[in-house]
């Protein structure tokens, strides 16, 4: 392919020679044939893309992207990734995590890069497992976990992504899952926000988690997903059911919706601009409730590196860059000849 | 009011001179002691002293009033001959309160002047200072002379026209002290007029009173002088000019030293700069210098943790710029694993450790060298990189630059070491003139070569490709695995292992020939003994040398400044001794790995007590030596 008119691009052109290394079955093949499939759509150019990853089997993602990419250290993608950014905003930064890399070891990162909202693609790959160290739980595991470091169940609550993304003041939210058909649809409303898009994508870790999403996932469960649309009501379960506010304890309420006629049913639209409900769907408890998908939260702000170039360059500017000047400044004196 | 000194009356009529003079300003931390030490310091230089300063200041932000652990110090030792140290032992020592007295004055020199502001000698003050009796009042300062007068009344008296506080007020009792320093020395006020001027140019009532306290205790020197009564005689001494190369001077502390040659090292380069920083003493002052340079083609970014602060950087790194970033011990060894993949990726980055004492939390306001090991030694795996340390706060500008140099030509990370005392302390600089530096412009890839791009393909110093993100043609993908040999992709195998860190450590090892051979900075290059140091005891063994050398002793110094690898005739070069003594303030960790590299009997010298040596401690190590 001509590098330097790169205008139309197939999946193909985002794959690499290297031979993929995950475990047959693993949901990570899906979310890497999504990512390839929504590159050319969006019209991303291989050499201005830049996947930066922390450690762990979801990690593994950039050497199999045709792009410029960045296997770095154990939970510090998000900072590797913001030196990136600052230092060249027209590059499209992805970060790659996994739920340990990205809410246990690096946490504190996760929060900082949402909280300064980085023009960027967060990809956490949520299998609630540690694949690469051979499945102990994570901070995403449900209690009751068992797993070679808690043989008779973990005991400590699992953390909620979205909710620590929101939580952060992330301007983007959005779920999907490795092999569902919207993840493509997802990643490009991620791609066309700008500042620091978060999606948590379940991934089936076949290995040491299996089918932990399956409550949703399996075929004959997708009546228990609820995926989100802008401006359209909350309808799942093949319009049968929906979400509605229940305005005495300003909480979220499953009812039937009859013949369609979800507006007596009192189901509500969803605005992506309301936090305040994005809130409460990514807090509804799995099984009284569907699984909230898709983009469950969009409202852009000023990014943290356009903010930052327009500082340099308002302090810069009509400054002249005289570095003997500059040390000859201070206390000074002149020692005579 | 002044009470009768234990002096002997002196002879006014002729002005003594001295050819070095060290004087201590030491008061509690709200005294402004490290102000009116700075303001002394700029007189000494315009009147064309050498001289060096030492501040050394409490760990607490705002310590109790009139505590032992409250007090503030700023040593200056300015003379009309070479200046290394900020001197050994005070001569002069100005106390504040009692317990800066307690804290400071064991360190006078016999026969020294201690003046004292008797008017905070009070028994709460003396309580707080843990003293049973007032040592002005009983005979426990024997062994010197003692000035005292109550600097405080005096002030209120000098600012009472301007109406201030009497809090505000308090606060012009160092410019008080300061024009009775001055006088002292026989210094001209107009500089420091001019700069109350501009410190307070928006409040000219603080200005005038400040002014008026600095005049009222110049005028107490004269009037004192000639012997009005009331007042106590005060000895007045003049240092002469030392002779100095013509130029431009300017002071310059090792922070400010270091944020110059970064930007003068990306200038030489061609790279912008991005510095990632989180905020640690002695380090955050770099941070604060270079967040004031964006015209230079600075970003600072301040993170959120020492590792999000180096992992950004070689992110920029990555992405085309250099990435810099400081810290001391404690956030150097956050930032160890992060330094390893900029060893694996091998990216160009300059990483600061402004050395404290530790272990841990340590000493944050204290200086030690301790970190050497850290800097040589302190990752996991085979991960070698070069080390630097600078000597003095000027010095640290020239080796900031090597720094640069050494990171974008080699792309390698390079840890340069500085300490506590180079951040702080201030000396003359003459100011550089800039073309006089040589450029080392980095290229990056931009195309593919011919024979094809290999990401880890190497030029004649084994140096990788620099190649920026977005560049068409050259996609790849880097990453903390084990690379394969040229094409960087992972390879566990046990030959490409083995291929690859002999490429890391003869990447490395081979910088020792685009550096200096080692030079003895004094003395021949062989005989009796070498002293041979490494970053801020220079001074102090330089003039330890001197002045066995001056007793006719056969010793020299020899100075190291590349750490890691080191000059490659510095083997031969210490073989040629006798003896080798290596002072350091650590507990010997030059001297292990000089023992290591070049099977030479180097024998310790240590202080590690957060204060540098002092001349005398290593002058007595090289005549026991030599005995
Ligand atoms: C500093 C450090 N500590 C520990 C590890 C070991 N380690 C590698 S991956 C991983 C957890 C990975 O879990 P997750 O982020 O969920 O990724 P997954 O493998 O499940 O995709 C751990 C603990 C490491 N590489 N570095
Ligand atoms: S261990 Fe789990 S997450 Fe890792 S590659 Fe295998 S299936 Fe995928
Ligand atoms: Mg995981």
């Amino acid at each position: 392919m001509n590098d330097m008119t790169p205008i139309k691009t197939t999946p193909k052109d985002w794959e690499t020679d290297q031979e993929v290394r995950w475990c047959p079955g693993c949901g990570d093949y899906a979310i890497l044939k999504a990512v390839q499939r929504t590159m050319p759509d969006i019209g991303g150019t291989p050499e201005n893309t830049v996947f930066v990853s922390g450690i762990g089997c979801s990690s593994r993602f950039p050497y199999y992207m045709e792009t410029y990419g960045f296997h770095t250290i154990h939970g510090r993608a998000p900072a590797v990734a913001t030196g990136v950014k600052l230092a060249n905003p027209d590059l499209d930064v992805w970060v790659i995590s996994g739920d340990g890399d990205a809410l246990s070891i690096g946490g504190n990162h996760t929060m900082h890069l949402l909280r300064r909202n980085l023009d960027c693609q967060f990809l956490l790959f949520n299998n609630e497992i540690y694949g690469l160290t051979k499945g102990q739980y994570s901070p995403t595991s449900r209690e009751g976990t068992r797993s070679p470091s808690t043989p008779f169940g973990s005991v400590d609550r699992p953390a909620t992504p979205c909710a620590f993304a929101l939580g952060a003041g992330a301007r983007f939210v959005a779920r999907t899952y490795d092999v569902a058909k919207q993840t493509v649809d997802v990643l490009k409303a991620a791609h066309a926000h700008k500042g620091a898009s978060f999606v948590e994508i379940f991934q089936n870790c076949i290995v040491y988690n299996a089918d932990v999403f399956g409550g949703f996932t399996e075929k004959a469960n997708q009546n228990h997903q609820l995926w989100l649309e802008n401006g359209k009501p909350m309808l799942f379960a093949g319009g049968t059911k929906g979400i509605t506010m229940d305005m005495k304890s300003l909480s979220l309420q499953v009812v039937d919706v009859v013949d369609g006629n979800w507006e007596a049913a009192g189901v509500i639209v969803h605005d992506v601009t309301n936090r305040a409900v994005a809130h409460m769907l990514v807090e509804m408890p799995f099984g009284a409730f569907p699984m909230a998908l898709g983009v469950l939260y969009d409202d852009p702000r000023p990014t943290f590196d356009s903010a930052v170039i327009a500082q340099n360059e308002a302090v810069a500017a009509g400054k002249t860059p005289d570095l003997q000047k500059l040390i000859s400044t201070g206390q000074t004196w002149t020692v005579d000849a | 009011m002044a009470t009768a000194a234990r002096i002997d009356a002196t002879d006014t009529t002729a002005l003594e001179t001295s050819e070095a003079v060290v004087v201590r300003f030491a008061g509690d931390s709200g005294d402004g002691m490290q102000l009116t030490g700075g303001q002394f310091t700029l007189s000494s230089a315009l009147a064309g002293n050498d001289f060096a300063t030492f501040p050394d200041f409490p760990a607490e932000i705002r310590a109790p009033l009139g505590t032992l652990f409250g007090v503030s110090a700023f040593q200056i030792n300015f003379g009309s001959t070479e200046i290394e140290t900020a001197g050994d032992a005070p001569d002069v020592l100005i106390a504040m309160n009692p317990a800066a007295l307690k804290t400071n004055v064991k360190d006078l020199k016999p026969g020294g002047l201690i003046i004292a502001d008797s008017g905070e000698f009070t028994a709460r003050n003396l309580a707080k200072a843990e003293y049973d009796a007032n040592p002005l009042e009983d005979d426990s300062l024997g062994k010197w002379q003692l000035i005292q007068f109550n600097i405080s009344q005096l002030t209120m008296d000098a600012v009472k026209p301007f109406g201030l506080g009497n809090k505000e007020a308090l606060r012009c009792k160092n410019m008080w002290t300061l024009g009775l320093a001055l006088w002292m020395f026989d210094r001209d006020r107009q500089p420091i007029i001019d700069w109350l001027n501009e410190k307070f140019a928006k409040n000219p009532v603080l200005a005038n009173a400040n002014i008026a306290a600095l005049n009222a205790g110049h005028a107490y020197g004269e009037t004192a002088e000639i012997g009005q009564p009331g007042t106590v005689a005060i000895p007045q001494r003049h240092v002469n000019a030392a002779p100095v190369e013509p130029g431009l001077y300017r002071t310059i502390t090792g922070a400010d030293a270091v944020a110059y040659g970064l930007v003068a090292g990306c200038q030489l380069a061609g790279v912008p700069m991005f510095f990632g920083g989180y905020p640690i003493t002695p380090a955050s002052s770099i941070l604060h210098a270079l967040s004031r340079l964006k015209e230079y083609g600075v970003t600072t970014f301040q993170a959120e943790d020492e590792i999000a602060a180096i992992a950004s950087a070689i992110g920029a790194s990555y992405a085309g710029q250099l990435g810099v970033t400081s810290s001391s011990g404690p956030g150097i060894a956050l930032k160890t694993e992060a330094i390893g993949l900029a060893v694996m990726t091998e990216l160009p980055l300059v990483i600061v450790n402004s050395q404290r004492g530790g272990p841990s939390t340590g000493l944050p306001t204290k200086t030690e060298q301790s970190d050497l090991y850290q800097a040589v030694y302190g990752r996991n795996g085979d991960t070698p990189l070069p080390v630097i340390a600078a000597r003095s706060p000027s010095d640290v500008f020239d080796c900031a630059i090597e720094a640069v140099r050494i990171a974008t030509q080699f792309m390698t990370p390079v840890i340069l070491l500085t300490d506590g005392y180079i951040a702080n302390a201030a000396e003359p600089w003459k100011v550089p003139d800039m073309s006089s530096y040589q450029p080392f412009p980095v290229t990056f890839l931009d195309h593919v070569p011919e024979g094809g791009f290999k990401p880890y393909g190497r030029d004649n110093k084994l140096a990788r490709p620099w190649v920026k993100p977005g560049t068409p043609g050259l996609r790849h993908r880097i990453g903390g695995i084990e690379k394969q040999v040229d094409t960087g992709h992972i390879n566990y195998s046990p030959e490409n292992h083995q291929a690859m860190t002999d490429l890391r450590k003869n990447k490395v090892d081979g910088i020792a020939n685009h550096i200096p051979d080692q030079d003895v900075c004094l003395g021949a290059a062989g005989g009796k003994l070498a002293m041979v140091g490494w970053g801020s005891t220079y001074g102090a063994v330089h003039q330890a040398v001197r002045r066995a050398r001056a007793k006719g002793l056969d010793v020299s110094h020899i100075h190291i400044r590349h750490i890691w690898p080191m000059p490659n005739n510095l083997g031969e070069l210490l073989h040629s001794f006798d003896q080798v003594i290596v002072p350091e303030m650590n507990t010997g960790q030059l001297k292990t790995v000089l023992r290591d590299q070049y099977l030479v009997d180097a024998k310790p010298l240590n202080k590690v007590s957060g204060q540098p040596f002092r001349i005398a401690e290593i002058e007595a190590a090289i005549e026991g030596a030599l005995a």
